[in-house]
């Protein structure tokens, strides 16, 4: 067992972790951030993204013990505590970016990094930078359009501030 | 015609809400990572299982030994199918023909195993990693049988026997034929006469269908509470009722005894319309253990184990006059239905064989089918269900008449399809279809395409011998969808109804809970119901709140498959909420004091015709609540439910287009536009009609270039993970461009079509004619599916070779 602390969408843990956990079990099981999911168990789906020090990573691909001491962004940390959307998800849900949900929390934790490494993404960008990510239900389309309006959201925000 | 003006009615002021892109009330949960999955769900003193799969895809078991397993730490039991004698075994619902075998096929399976991923044991465990670890501690010694993996093989004489004891790999055979139909004439003599006519020509091609799977993305999960009265399975399912009621009537619990619940639900496509053996193991060990068990599989389990579709063989022979027209089609097609049989596994090829004429004319049609095993995973249903591969079929025929009489594609389908005044139209093979209008749908894809300048695009790039040519792939599908009357299915051997049910609730503060037996994993069922009982109650969306997938809210019901969930489920709640407005007219007359003949109820206001007074159905809710002074003798409740069965099924239609651009060099194809235009009769709500679109597509174009379950000749998946099993990710997929015409279904009211597996039918033939299309200059006549750059470019590379032979000959 190992000793590890982080910090969850601002919340700090503190718990021991077998050395095998993964961190998106982890998440899951320990913490009990049940928005991150699992989709495959070989790191393709995407469906398990996460942040860890801003950076989008998918979080069957790390150990739990990997993520000691790192800030840690998660779909439930997202929204503002008065529950208003953050712009990705009131871009996915304007877009219809998302059927039945699953893939969703990867895609968002995802999009918010990709606008943050290129503000100014064409669509052919949006696509590459979500090459890790699958969905089975929307074709793409409307998750495509989402990022693209979300990265607009970003910019605009950007220029009012 | 009088000029006076009407007498004053009621208005209806509200925005109509069917037509109505309204915004999903589904997203924030999903959007905020509030949904609740079965894998999420954790209960005091919960039990993890994990099970023990084949790793041969043909074998008896000569030794079974779970004793270490057993004694491994947080290990509470181990099972083998010898230790279950209390499991039943798995049902099929689709018993095709009086001659079907159905081979055994329980939980556990007993003495042998038929497929790599069948499943030997059980193991229940404090944490999953326990029962994980313990998986490796049994010892299974396998003796090696001989396996047969391809359909056309097994269904000779002489091949290894999947099932020795049903002494033939023949499952079952089907037919259809006009003559016996009294729908047309003798196909095979139509055949022969073409064979021998000058005028006509005769097509023969044998055309496979990829085996591929679902896969949805969510993993499917089963937790199992037996602690209370009623014994509570959360599925990952699309069929909580069809689950309840074939666990009931074949393993050792009572219906009444059973709840399923079938909370969030990722995906589906098909996949999750199974009873599965793993939730019959979760179901029989929790009660063994009088403590709550989950099983979650893993992708591979899920590769392995997860039904797979498709997989077919079809020999197609199709007679024509010169001018184009048909004269006869005939089917004989090979399905395989790997080792075991499923809820749907031999009904799935006997769907297609009522579409395999498409849209079109066809004087004389012959189908005959045989459903082989294999020692591979069973198929079921996908997206589409038997009408995809039929679709393929003929939509790839079509292509083959036009080229080998030189016309257009285009041209080849107009000359046969079915004109717009003459619907209803009874098919040859014995459908009615009710209303279509394939020109509209057509001419605007082709405006919309660019059709006539592409062509010469194409041209242009055949002349240059450009190394990248352009292939234009077309598709006019018809689908068959929303499952359907029940005395049809009844006559196809089909273990259950088509019917449909709904409950209305009317609540004393002005809501209302609609309670439906279909449940939604994606399709946005919450939005679409309400826009509809928004409409008919007059009542606003937000009042609405949609109760489903729960057996014990949602009583009754069939659940979500074949794209029933609006043409058969809405009209089920489109029956329920007028009894609603049936049973509140005589108190509305009550509190109004007029005659009921006098009223009308418009925009949720009952009023008395020419006056402006009236009552809203909201403020009857609460009366009938308070029931201070309700007329004499009436039931104090506004609730109503309804059950319909629909009289015919639905077909949507609609016309592909795909450009497709294949790099002659490296076999790469890619798909440079494509568009369609769809005709899904009245739009409920066209931004959820539009993603269903996207996601069928997106599925059809995969079927067509990437995905393909692969088995080695021993029987071992070779696609067993999706980093071998290509799900398009976003880079793979363009942008498509869609459209819709409108014609009113004539068989429910709404005038609603279905729209759920039309991509998924129509693209593979659309982007297949399309890689052929532009192939064919490089005598390239067929590919098949998925059109991967290896594949192309050895039938480019064999076409050469072979043209070349001719040249020097
Ligand atoms: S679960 Fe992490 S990539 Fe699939
Ligand atoms: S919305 Fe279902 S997998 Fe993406």
């Amino acid at each position: 067992m190992a000793r590890i602390t982080v910090t969850v969408d601002g919340m700090r843990f503190t718990h021991e972790v077998e050395p095998r956990t993964l961190l998106v079990h982890y998440l899951r099981e320990t913490v009990g951030r049940t928005g991150t999911v699992v989709g495959c168990d070989s790191s393709n789906c995407g469906a398990c993204t996460v942040l860890v020090d801003g950076e989008s990573i998918k979080s069957c691909s790390v150990l739990a013990v990997q993520a000691d001491g790192a800030e840690i962004e998660t779909v439930e940390g997202l929204a503002a505590g008065d529950g208003t959307l953050h712009p990705v998800q009131q871009a996915f849900h304007e877009h219809h970016g998302l059927q039945c949900g699953y893939c969703t929390p990867g895609m968002l934790m995802r999009s918010v990094c990709l606008v943050r490494e290129n503000p100014e993404p064409t669509e052919d960008e949006v696509r590459e930078g979500l090459k890790g990510n699958m969905c089975r239900c929307t074709g793409y389309q409307g998750i495509v359009s989402a990022v693209m309006a979300y990265s607009q959201a970003a910019r605009d925000e950007e220029v009012g501030r | 015609m009088s000029t006076a003006p009407d007498a004053p009615s009621a208005q209806d002021e509200r925005t109509p809400e069917i037509g109505r892109a309204r915004l999903r009330r589904e997203d924030e949960r999903a959007l905020t990572g509030r949904t609740r999955w079965t894998d999420d769900m954790t209960l005091p003193g919960m039990l993890h299982l994990s099970v023990l799969r084949s790793p041969v895809a043909h074998a008896s078991i000569t030794e079974l030994d779970t004793t270490e397993a057993a004694r491994a730490p947080g290990v509470v039991g181990v099972w083998t199918g010898e230790d279950l004698p209390e499991q039943g075994a798995m049902p099929t619902a689709w018993t095709v023909s009086d001659d079907m075998r159905t081979p055994p096929y329980f939980p556990l399976s007993v003495g042998s195993v038929k497929h790599v991923g069948d499943i030997v044991a059980v193991v229940a465990a404090t944490s999953k990693e326990a029962a994980d670890d313990a998986l490796e501690l049994i010892d299974v010694d396998y003796d090696e049988l001989p396996v047969v993996v391809d359909p056309m093989v097994a269904k000779q004489e002489g091949s290894p026997l999947v099932h020795p004891d049903l002494g033939t790999n023949v499952c079952a055979t089907w037919g259809l034929d006009s003559v016996t139909l009294g729908t047309g004439g003798d196909a095979a003599a139509a055949i022969r006469e073409a064979e021998s006519d000058p005028d006509q020509v005769v097509v023969r091609r044998t055309l496979r269908q990829n085996r591929v799977t679902p896969a949805y993305i969510e993993p499917r999960s089963i937790v199992v509470d037996p602690t209370a009265e009623q014994v509570t399975m959360w599925s990952a399912t699309q069929v909580p009722h069809i689950v309840r009621i074939l666990m009931a009537m074949t393993q050792p619990i009572e219906e009444h005894e059973l709840r399923v619940v079938a909370p969030d639900v990722g995906g589906g496509f098909g996949g999750k319309l199974q009873f599965t053996r793993e939730e019959a193991l979760v179901l029989l060990i929790a009660r063994r253990l009088r403590l709550p068990c989950k099983y979650t599989e893993s992708r591979s389990e899920s590769m392995q184990s997860s039904h797979h579709a498709r997989d077919q063989v079809q020999e197609l022979t199709l007679a024509a006059r010169r001018d184009g027209t048909i004269t006869a089609l005939d089917v004989d097609l090979t399905a395989d239905m790997g080792a075991y049989l499923g809820i749907l596994t031999a009904g799935i090829p006997l769907l297609g064989g009522f579409m395999f004429n498409g849209i079109y004319r066809i004087p004389a049609y012959s189908f005959h089918c045989t459903d082989v095993f294999t020692n591979k995973t069973m198929t079921d249903a996908y997206r589409g269900a038997g009408k995809p591969e039929a679709t393929f079929g003929i939509e790839r025929m079509m292509d083959e008449l036009a080229v080998e009489l030189d016309l257009d594609p285009i041209e080849v389908r107009r000359r046969n399809w079915i004109r717009p005044e003459e619907f209803p139209y009874a098919t040859v093979a014995g459908l009615t279809y009710d209303s279509g209008n394939y020109d509209r749908a057509t001419d605007k894809a082709l405006a919309m395409f660019g059709y006539d300048e592409l062509r010469a695009e194409q041209r242009r790039r055949r002349e240059a011998q450009d190394p990248v040519q352009l292939g234009i792939g077309v598709c006019t599908f018809v689908e068959l969808s929303g499952l359907a009357p029940s005395r049809v299915l009844g006559g196809l051997n089909y273990g259950s109804g088509g019917w449909e049910h709904s409950t209305i609730r009317m609540l004393p503060t002005g809501k209302v809970e609609v309670v439906a037996g279909t449940t939604s994993h994606g399709q946005g069922h919450a939005t679409a119901f309400s826009q509809i009982v928004s409409d008919e109650l007059g009542i606003p969306f937000e009042d609405i709140v949609l109760i489903s997938g729960d057996t014990a809210s949602a009583h009754k019901g069939m659940d979500t498959y074949g794209s029933r969930s609006l043409v058969v489920g809405g009209m089920a709640i489109v029956g329920a909420a007028r009894k609603v407005v049936e049973k509140a007219r005589p108190i509305a007359a009550h509190m109004l004091e007029a005659s009921t003949d006098d009223l009308e109820f418009v925009g949720g206001k009952f009023s008395v015709k020419g006056t402006t007074s009236g009552v809203t159905i909201q403020e009857i809710m609460l009366s009938t609540w308070l029931a201070h002074d309700l007329p004499d003798g009436l039931e104090p409740n506004l609730d109503a439910d309804y059950t319909f069965d629909p009289e015919n099924f639905s077909y949507p239609t609609g016309t592909h287009l795909a450009a497709v651009e294949v790099d002659t060099q490296t076999g790469r194809v890619t798909v440079r536009d494509y568009v369609c235009v769809q005709d899904v009769g009245v739009l409920v709500n066209p931004m959820i009609v539009d993603g269903q679109v996207h996601g069928g597509l997106t599925q059809g174009i995969a079927q067509a270039l990437y995905e393909e379950i692969q088995y080695s000749d021993e029987g071992q998946l070779t696609s067993g993970t999706l980093a071998d099993y290509l799900v398009p990710a976003a880079p793979d997929v363009l942008r498509y461009r869609t459209d819709t015409t409108v014609t009113e279904a004539t068989t429910n009211v709404l005038g609603v079509k279905a729209v759920g597996e039309t991509g998924a039918t129509a693209a593979p033939p659309a982007i297949v004619n399309g890689v052929l299309d532009a192939l064919r200059p490089l005598g390239v006549t067929d590919i098949t599916m998925p059109c991967t750059p290896s594949k192309v470019w050895t039938a480019i590379d064999d076409a050469r070779r072979a043209n070349k032979g001719q040249v020097t000959a």
